[in-house]
């Protein structure tokens, strides 16, 4: 796991973004399928007992067993990917049994040859699928909503890929998150007022800023702690906060939750 | 043990969707709540809950099969607290336009509708995020004590509630071009749309308020 650079404890950052104003938060083991495992349990059961806003958890989301776990350490959906592939029929199941609004898709595409394709196994694996027609069967199979990120953008602050929300978002009927390429306030605006996204999810931008906050000392487990310890900064992407882009939302006629709302009045 | 009995909430299990965040919730403010499906329970409980998320039919089936719907028909009447969340709050209409018409536990007059898709503000259905809460009335001594008007709450729904008497709402949402009833106050009876577990600190205040109804603090 040289490739994944650790910036912190999860429960630490799921705290700090709840306080600053997070409308909802995203889980995601990216390594999950490749391991064939699920280990996001504990951090969800720990984060869910003092973060009161919707939770979802992503990656080795594979049985109807996984969900029931998840769901019980305190998730509110999941995001399933890799196993809806493998079997679409996992879609109409989870949804029948735990509600629509639970089923969260989530479709990782990347644009080839002019046409964006469903990979799996957090970019890793090639399908050949395309996108547009997945998200209309993920639709049609029950899910409630799509966890739509572009792969050619994730992880760049580049912006949002608009022509891949725009496409995906017009097609279907139910709600689309967009996600990956956050780097800049007016991207965040552009993918909600041109690109169609019903809701923008952002990861590296925001935990840039929160990087160093733990002591790096004491991270263990995979992934690569060098840049934690070297306590650089990264070069391509200025970290922000969640109120500044709220605020920025605002002043750009986005109608959006105040991060403060109510949070003195405990 | 006895005392704390007497003083319990129950949250009523009956197999739609996800009540471990209600539970929860209550947990944080202090609520001694328990989670159950049995109606012995339901009828010594302090305080009701009924939460629940997914589709109205099969919701009325669970009840009915759970032997539910009469005790907690009967609750309601008793002048107890009664806490109705989402689905919770659409069953205690008359009826529902979900699959044809279908009847609800009728403890409130009015019925369940969908929201039209597509609409012309091309919202998509259901309606999943955070969305405004206008005041209609007073939310003095109700669940909603104390929050300013407008507040966001967090709602999950396809289904809509339209009580027969306007005078049962006391806050009203706009989505998809419709301006709906997202909470109700009747007497004993709060019920919301949105998930006050789910809202923040906002969402709290409601479970601390509606502790204050139970407790007296």
């Amino acid at each position: 796991m040289e490739g994944l650079r650790v910036l912190g404890q999860p429960w630490e950052f799921a705290r700090h973004y709840y306080e600053h104003g997070a409308d909802e938060m995203i889980f995601v083991d990216v390594v999950a399928s490749l391991y064939q495992r699920n280990s996001l349990k504990d951090i969800i059961s720990r984060t869910a007992q003092e973060v009161f806003i919707p939770l979802t958890v992503a990656g080795g989301v594979r049985t109807i067993d996984n969900i029931r776990d998840i769901l019980r350490a305190g998730a509110d959906k999941v995001a399933i990917n890799t196993a809806a592939l493998q079997s679409p029929e996992f879609i109409r199941t989870a949804s029948r049994l735990f509600g629509s609004s639970t089923i969260v898709v989530s479709i990782e595409a990347a644009k080839e040859g002019g046409k964006y394709l469903v990979y799996t196994d957090n970019g890793r694996e090639y399908t050949g699928v395309e996108a547009l027609a997945w998200a209309k069967k993920a639709e049609e199979l029950g899910a409630g909503e799509i966890l739509l990120t572009s792969i050619d953008r994730e992880g760049t602050g580049e912006g949002y890929d608009d022509d891949l929300t725009v496409m995906i978002s017009r097609a279907v009927s139910i709600p689309v998150i967009a996600c990956g390429g956050c780097g800049r306030l007016e991207h965040a605006a552009a993918i909600i007022r041109d690109g169609g996204a019903d809701a923008i999810a952002m990861a590296s931008v925001l935990h840039y800023a929160r990087a160093g906050h733990s002591d790096a000392g004491k991270i263990t487990g995979e992934g690569n702690t060098e840049f934690l310890r070297s306590g650089k900064k990264l070069s391509t992407i200025d970290p922000l906060e969640i109120g500044a882009i709220k605020k920025y939302l605002r002043e750009h006629s986005i109608p959006c939750r105040h991060e403060l709302d109510g949070r003195d009045a405990r | 043990m006895v005392a704390m009995r007497d003083k319990r909430t129950v949250i009523v299990d009956y197999g739609m969707g996800n009540m471990f965040s209600v539970l929860r919730a209550c947990a944080s403010v202090g609520l001694d709540a328990v989670l159950t499906s049995d109606r012995k329970e339901l009828e010594r409980a302090a305080a009701v809950i009924l939460p629940g998320v997914g589709a109205f039919c099969p919701a009325m089936e669970n009840l009915s099969r759970l032997d539910l719907a009469l005790p907690l028909k009967d609750f309601c009447a008793s002048g107890k607290p009664f806490m109705g969340i989402c689905l919770g709050f659409q069953l205690l209409m008359s009826e529902s336009e979900e699959f044809g018409n279908s009847r609800g536990l009728d403890i409130i007059p009015g019925t369940v509708k969908k929201f039209p898709c597509p609409n012309p503000e091309r919202a998509k259905v259901p309606q999943i995020g955070w969305n405004e809460v206008q005041r209609r009335g007073s939310w003095d001594g109700t669940a909603l004590e104390g929050l300013a008007d407008r507040e966001y709450m967090y709602f999950v729904h396809s289904f809509y509630v339209q009580p027969s008497d306007p005078r049962d709402t006391s806050s009203v949402t706009s989505y998809a071009g419709i301006d709906y009833s997202s909470s109700i106050s009747r007497g004993n009876l709060f019920a919301c749309q949105f998930h006050p577990e789910k809202s923040a600190w906002n969402g709290l205040k409601i479970y601390r308020n509606f502790k204050k109804l139970i407790t007296g603090e």
